[in-house]
């Protein structure tokens, strides 16, 4: 049972780091996006006769701060739980 | 310039504009757009509509007679982050189902300034640009305000056929930037003043089209 609750803590603990190493992995190399998230970006095309910046949306995941912080929170959510998972008081024997 | 020289000038600019034009501006190449901005504290909210259409009567030889209706399908409002696009079109914001329509109504056409572009020979080569101040009515989320702003008009005698194959006529590229607040409206009035400014910044690039007769 104390083998079982320790790892589960443990298992708690490295899900937490890696939840918040991918999370920063994945913003940093979608370009560190410092506003919020999104899920389309803007295409400006000239139209060359009328000379007018055409605008249309192309599709593409761009994390920002918010994703950041769902996945930080998420995190601390884990590592919150895993300290449920105590290491039973062992008694010492009195000396 | 010589009254001689003047004369024949006046009289092929009457002879190669004559007449207003109604110009549509139902885009086939949905390039037509309007760009708006508002500020906010982590980033400013930029998007852009491009649902457009509506009617410009433009006369070359008097360009402060001009009329017409723009009008911006309210839906077509879009901004890159999901959440946020669902919350302007909500009944909270722009409600876009009640309100489909956000137009502007020309009604005065004040200081007008016109410039007839020609080449290295003196030769008209057809592009006119007017700017004016424009006044006239303007609807956003039900509520029409009158307002004026400045408009520059460049019409393209010809070039139709340069942006549509197969067509004939001339374009009028239409173009303007200004302001309005969002409580003269009632969009939240008084509300989230710290989350989303009251000043809504709009620019304007349209291009209608004339067909030839």
């Amino acid at each position: 049972m104390s083998a079982a609750t320790s790892n589960m803590k443990r298992t708690l603990q490295i899900l937490a780091l890696l939840v918040v190493l991918a999370a920063a992995v994945t913003w940093l190399a979608a370009g560190a996006n410092r506003a919020w998230t999104k899920t389309e970006v803007q295409v400006k095309t000239l139209d060359e006769v009328t000379g007018i910046e055409g605008i249309t949306y192309q599709k593409k995941f761009q994390p920002g701060v918010d994703f950041l912080g769902a996945a930080f929170g998420g995190a601390a959510l884990l590592a919150g739980a895993s300290f449920f998972f105590r290491k039973p008081k062992t008694n010492q024997p009195n000396q | 310039m010589k009254l001689t020289h003047i004369i024949p000038l006046l009289t092929l600019t009457t002879a190669v504009y004559a007449a207003p034009q109604s110009f549509d501006f139902k885009d086939p190449k949905g390039v037509n757009n309007v760009v708006f901005k508002l500020d906010a504290p982590l980033e400013s909210i930029n998007g852009s509509a491009n649902g457009i259409t509506g009617t410009v009567s433009f006369d070359a030889e008097n360009p402060g007679a001009t009329t017409g209706k723009i009008v911006v399908a309210a839906n077509t409002l879009t901004v890159p982050n999901p959440m946020m696009k669902e919350h302007l079109h909500s009944d909270k914001w722009l409600d876009v189902t009640k309100f489909p329509e956000i137009t502007f109504e020309v009604k005065s056409i004040k200081n007008g300034n016109q410039v007839f572009q020609v080449d290295s020979d003196k030769k008209l080569t057809g592009k006119i640009e007017f700017t004016a101040d424009v006044t006239g009515s303007f609807t956003l989320h039900g509520v029409t305000k009158e307002i004026t702003a400045p408009v520059k008009f460049t019409y393209l005698k010809g070039k139709l056929g340069e942006r549509v194959p197969n067509m004939k006529g001339d374009l009028l590229v239409i173009r303007a930037n200004f302001t309005v607040n969002r409580n003269d409206f009632e969009i939240n009035k008084g509300q989230y003043e710290d989350k989303v400014s009251t000043t809504i910044e709009l620019s304007l690039s349209i291009a209608g089209a004339a067909l030839a007769k």
